[in-house]
């Protein structure tokens, strides 16, 4: 048999990727490249394959990501800035069998939602929180964040952040994972096929611990902000590799004994 | 011996050429179109036969705009 053609090979039986249903129609509303797009993705793939969309209830923060209720097909809830965790901490609690899911920038969970973060974390609420860290506040206009690095330039620390002055950047992924009440904690990417592959994996064990009802899990996608970076999608994600892998190693952090 | 061939079909009108799929994909077979689409953007599209149906561009499109196909032959 000759090689098929394009046209016998474009047909549904030989489909083998396709974004997922579990996300709306709707354009996503984030800049060229920006890593948020596929982390949604990722989370609705696994939501999908593992058949959760009617028991699921995610909550969106407050940032780039806040309409992700308009792009996510599942029951969702927007919380007040930094306050997602407290809000899937009551909805945990009124629907205990339901798979309750935060989705973060860093802005929102490690600025001024540490309290909430550091809080659900420590009491074990069996939810999971989802943490994209950008190192900027995107939505803003990229901002200096908490976690944004050493010598990072934003729109607040245009010479580059000074330790001495601005202080150093906080570890919350690292933080957390050392807290009694979390179980699963992991970092992960998702600019690369492989990283994506990983962070896959990542999230179905952070959806199928919570029915351990063990404790919280976290991860944390290490993301691009190109536009907040000032950068091209590509080079943002270059740079990602070189200065935010370094400071932000990838890999789980804290797995169940 | 089996082989297969792959195809991927873009969403042109979703595309933002954001332009992450280029790199990923081993065949070299994607690359940015000259036109643009009704929103402005240069568009990710197939500039050779060597698709192999990996599905890694479709893996990083932010935007979810790749299907990816993959067929086997004799
Ligand atoms: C109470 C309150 N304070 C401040 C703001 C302004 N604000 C909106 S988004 C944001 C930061 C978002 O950054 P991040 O969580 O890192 O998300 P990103 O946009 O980078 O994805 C801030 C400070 C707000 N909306 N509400
Ligand atoms: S501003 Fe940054 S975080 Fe927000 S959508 Fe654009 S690239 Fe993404």
């Amino acid at each position: 048999m000759s090689a098929p053609t394009r046209e016998d090979i474009c047909q549904l039986e030989n489909e083998v990727y396709s974004r997922t249903t579990l996300l709306t129609p709707a354009p996503l509303s984030y800049c060229p490249g920006c890593g948020h797009g596929t982390a949604h993705r990722l989370i609705m793939e696994v939501v999908e394959e593992m058949n959760l969309q009617a028991d699921t209830i995610g909550v969106a923060p407050v940032g780039c990501s806040v309409l992700a209720y308009d792009f996510m097909d599942i029951d969702m809830q927007q919380a007040a800035h930094g306050r997602a965790p407290a809000v899937a901490t009551g909805i945990k609690r009124l629907y205990p069998n339901k798979f309750v899911f935060t989705y973060q920038g860093d802005g929102d969970l490690a600025a001024i939602g540490t309290g909430e973060t550091i809080h659900a974390c420590n009491r074990g609420e069996n939810i999971t929180i989802f943490f994209v860290n950008n190192g900027i506040y995107g939505m803003t206009g990229g901002q200096m964040a908490p976690t944004t690095l050493p010598n990072m330039k934003t729109s607040t620390s245009p010479f580059g952040r000074d330790v001495e002055t601005m202080g150093y950047p906080l570890k919350i992924t690292e933080l957390i994972a050392n807290l009694p009440g979390t179980y699963f904690v992991s970092r992960q990417s998702v600019h690369t096929a492989a990283n994506v592959r990983k962070a896959k994996k990542a999230i179905e064990k952070a959806i199928q611990y919570q029915k351990l009802k063990k404790g919280l899990c976290f991860v944390e996608i290490v993301s691009n902000c190109n536009s907040g970076w000032k950068m091209t999608p590509l080079d943002s994600n270059k740079w990602m590799e070189e200065n935010m892998f370094p400071f932000y190693p990838l890999g789980d952090i804290k797995v169940p004994k | 011996m089996a082989k297969v061939k792959g195809a991927i079909v873009v969403n042109i009108e979703r595309c933002k050429g954001c332009q992450i799929c280029v790199p990923t994909c081993q065949q070299k077979s994607i690359a940015m179109s000259e036109a643009l689409n009704s929103k402005g953007y240069h568009y990710a599209m197939t500039i050779n036969d060597e698709c192999n149906g990996c599905i890694n561009c479709g893996l990083v499109c932010p935007d979810g705009v790749i299907t990816v196909y993959r067929k086997k032959y004799d």
